[in-house]
């Protein structure tokens, strides 16, 4: 269970991992994730999941290496197991037919976005993708959001590679051009916040995927708590998705950083181990 | 289900009982004074997040207030006691001094007598009715301090005794959870010969007693001791795994469970929805003991953190308040509160856990109220606005009602905040399941004699259907199940 398959570098710092567990693998939609636990000291940690094969019985997970856990998990080779491995955890995407979807994704958060535009392309849409990242190495599967999309427009903020620009000109762009029915945005909490006042502004329904942090993933805790229009809900069972526009981006981005010492300290001792 | 008053009257006209009875005088056992508990010293236990608190009895201790105990001819005990335990049988073989005998006897309906002799409210249930208590106005026989005593006796001499198991009969039914309620479930089911599977959420068994009660309360190695036990007898146990989720439960049918038992518990925390509450260094008291205990964030060598404070506050009166605000003393808060917002009387904790958060120097300020919290500039509490309650009229629970008095707001200094003001379902399973019927507080609707939910053959307890319950409730609920989906299943046809 839970066994390495497949491990590929898109850069120095982003790793696709395609694991082994059936379950997950048969019952996930697009929009779930997993929590993982690596090694008998580690913590548990959300990923949201960027793939799965239920024949071969296997999810493909795309991590950025951040901080001790996330490099606890890329440390793992082909072969190795994840200790802990659990879900399919929160709601899954609304797909249907709305017409135009223009789906964005920033650094890593192109990876959970995929199965996402696979499915709203699936289902008869129109869909235009914008992926951005601050540089040419940190763009990720490009050619399959190709697969899936009508159009995609790669955005770098250094102009190394695609369009220079940060992924709300992108977005601009299109909205601009044709009529958009609904956007959805997967990314750092400060890219979301700021293409969600974009589409504010046109009026278009926009679903982010929030990244908070989390404990147990399965609504005890409450650590990953977020006001969405005025009200306080669990990412990890009232979401991960919520209508953009009601989100308090700058709490959550202060909630992000409530364990900044917390998280440099191990950082600083792990890498001391290594 | 109290047991069978024939079998308890048959027990108890056994030679063995009736001699110990005629051994000593009725007159003689009134005159013990009820054993005192030894402690750790509050000082040195307040250093030790890992240090149990109650350090057990000694063996003549306990034969002594074993002795204590007048075997009446009317146990009313029992009827306090929600799992039934044949109270007077297992305190007289602690008198006999056959100990694995008493423990024995704890087994014949508890699943998990260690745990239930260290976390069960006694004084409220068995201990209320006592005959001390009831007739002599005198402090009931420590009946929880002996159910610990034999527990730990069995656990320590290595000679662990299986109950006896039906033969199996090849009929599998499921658990969706692990806490108390589910395992007491298991282990009558595994009794009755069914072939039971255990399946947990999380990365460890044992639901609440091991991410909530503190390891100064209820060590992890007690509770493990007893999972050992539920192993030996052949319930298996799947971690990692969410039923309704990881797989649906039309997938379990297919693969031939007959029954399944939802003891999913209470999944999300309440707040108290007051300005700043989403500040960091505000979290649920699930949060921080989860942190602590399930994942060892107070120790170095664990990679999950926990936010440490000068001056906590703890928002609550009950255990998991006290479980949490001692726990904040031990991670090395100068000043740890309890603020409640009724009066000492109304508080819901086990009486001997406000003992001993208060030897421990835990501040209670009882009726007092939460406002509103500040933060620094970076987002992290700084600071609480409350203020003062009186007590009004009783309402629907039966406690004076606590209505804030006018012009007594106040500020606090405070760097950590603990919520602790009661949990809500966890919507996880329900919403799996568009047919069960639940509350509109999201609580699993079930038949209260049977457990059984508007689903035949799923049954359900704890806290998914009582919302907030003490793990001997929930395990009382758990037996009930068993017994009626045992009924139920047994007379099902095509089985």
């Amino acid at each position: 269970m839970n066994k390495i398959i497949e491990k590929e570098y898109f850069s120095d710092k982003v790793v696709r991992l395609v694991v082994e567990n059936p379950l997950i693998a048969k019952s996930r939609k697009p929009g779930n994730f997993v929590i993982l636990r690596i090694g008998e000291d580690g913590e548990r940690f959300p990923l949201t999941i960027a793939g799965a094969d239920p024949v071969k019985g296997t999810i493909t997970l795309v991590v950025q290496i951040m901080g001790v856990s996330s490099s606890k998990l890329v440390a793992l080779e082909v072969g190795d197991s994840i200790t802990d491995l659990v879900g399919p955890l929160g709601k899954p995407t609304h797909i249907g037919k709305i017409g135009t979807v223009l789906a964005a994704g920033g650094g890593v958060g192109v990876a959970p976005l995929l199965p996402i535009v696979e499915a709203f392309k699936k289902a008869g849409n129109r869909v235009i993708t914008v992926i951005a990242a601050r540089n040419k190495d940190l763009i990720i599967l490009e050619d399959e959001m190709r697969k899936w999309s009508d159009e995609v427009i790669v955005m770098t903020d250094d102009g190394s590679y695609g369009r220079q620009g940060l992924v709300t000109a992108g977005m601009e762009e299109i909205i601009k051009r044709e009529k958009v029915d609904e956007c959805i945005v997967i990314g750092p909490a400060i890219m979301m916040k700021f293409a969600s006042i974009l589409t504010k502004k046109y009026e278009i329904p926009t679903q982010a995927s929030l990244n908070s942090i989390m404990v147990d993933g399965t609504g005890m805790c409450g650590a990953c708590r977020v006001t969405v229009g005025g009200k306080t809900r669990f990412t990890c069972v009232d979401g991960p998705e919520f209508d953009a526009h009601q989100v308090d981006f700058d709490e959550m981005l202060m909630r992000l950083g409530g364990y900044v010492q917390e998280e440099k300290k191990a950082t600083e001792i792990y890498s001391q181990k290594l | 289900m109290s047991l069978n008053p024939e079998y308890l009257k048959e027990e108890r006209n056994q030679m063995w009982r009736a001699e110990l009875r005629s051994k000593t005088k009725n007159k003689d056992r009134m005159l013990i004074d009820r054993v005192k508990m030894p402690e750790l010293a509050a000082a040195i236990r307040v250093k030790h997040q890992d240090r149990e608190v109650n350090m057990g009895l000694e063996q003549l201790q306990a034969q002594l207030e074993a002795t204590r105990c007048m075997d009446c001819s009317n146990p009313t005990c029992i009827e306090g006691c929600p799992v039934s335990i044949n109270i007077p049988k297992f305190i007289k073989y602690i008198e006999k001094g056959e100990i694995l005998m008493a423990a024995a006897t704890l087994k014949e309906t508890n699943a998990l007598p260690a745990v239930c002799g260290r976390v069960c409210p006694q004084e409220k249930q068995c201990e209320s009715r006592c005959f001390y208590v009831d007739k002599l106005d005198k402090p009931s026989v420590a009946i929880g301090h002996l159910e610990r005593f034999a527990a730990d006796f069995e656990r320590n001499s290595g000679a662990s005794n299986i109950p006896e198991t039906a033969a199996p009969n090849g009929i599998k039914v499921a658990t969706v959870g692990s806490g108390p309620a589910a395992l007491s479930f298991a282990g009558d089911m595994v009794k009755y010969g069914y072939d039971v599977t255990v399946f947990e959420a999380l990365h460890e068994i044992g639901g609440v007693l091991k991410y909530g009660i503190p390891e100064f309360r209820l060590p992890n190695s007690v509770v493990d001791f007893e999972l050992e036990n539920l192993r030996k007898m052949g319930v298996k146990f799947e971690t990692n795994y969410i039923v309704g989720r990881t797989s649906s439960f039309d997938d379990l049918r297919e693969e031939g469970y007959k029954g399944f038992f939802i003891g999913s518990g209470a999944g999300l925390p309440r707040f108290m929805e007051i300005p700043g509450e989403n500040y960091n260094g505000i979290l649920s008291s699930n949060e921080y003991l989860t942190r602590v205990n399930l994942m060892g964030a107070a120790t170095d060598d664990k990679d999950t953190p926990v936010l440490r404070g000068k001056n906590v506050a703890v928002i609550g009166g009950g255990n998991t308040a006290m479980d949490s605000v001692r726990t904040a003393l031990r991670l090395g808060a100068q000043r740890a509160m309890i603020i409640y917002r009724r009066s000492e009387a109304e508080m819901p904790a086990r009486v001997e856990e406000v003992k001993h958060a208060k030897e421990e120097g835990v501040e209670f300020m009882t009726l007092c109220n939460p406002l509103e919290y500040f933060a620094d500039e970076k987002g992290r509490v700084k600071g609480m606005r409350l203020n003062r309650m009186g007590l009004g009229e009783p309402d629907a629970s039966g406690r004076r009602r606590p209505m804030p008095i006018e012009g007594s707001e106040f500020e606090l200094d405070v760097d950590l905040v603990v919520v602790a003001v009661g949990v809500s379902p966890n919507p996880l399973v329900p919403s799996c399941l568009p047919d069960l019927k639940v509350s509109k507080w999201g609580t699993i609707i079930v038949d209260e004699e049977k457990m059984q939910s508007s689903i035949s053959e799923m049954f359900a307890g704890g806290d998914i259907v009582r919302g907030g319950a003490t793990v001997i409730l929930a395990m009382g609920d758990g037996r009930r199940a068993a017994e009626n989906m045992h009924q139920y299943l047994q007379n099902k046809p095509n089985n």
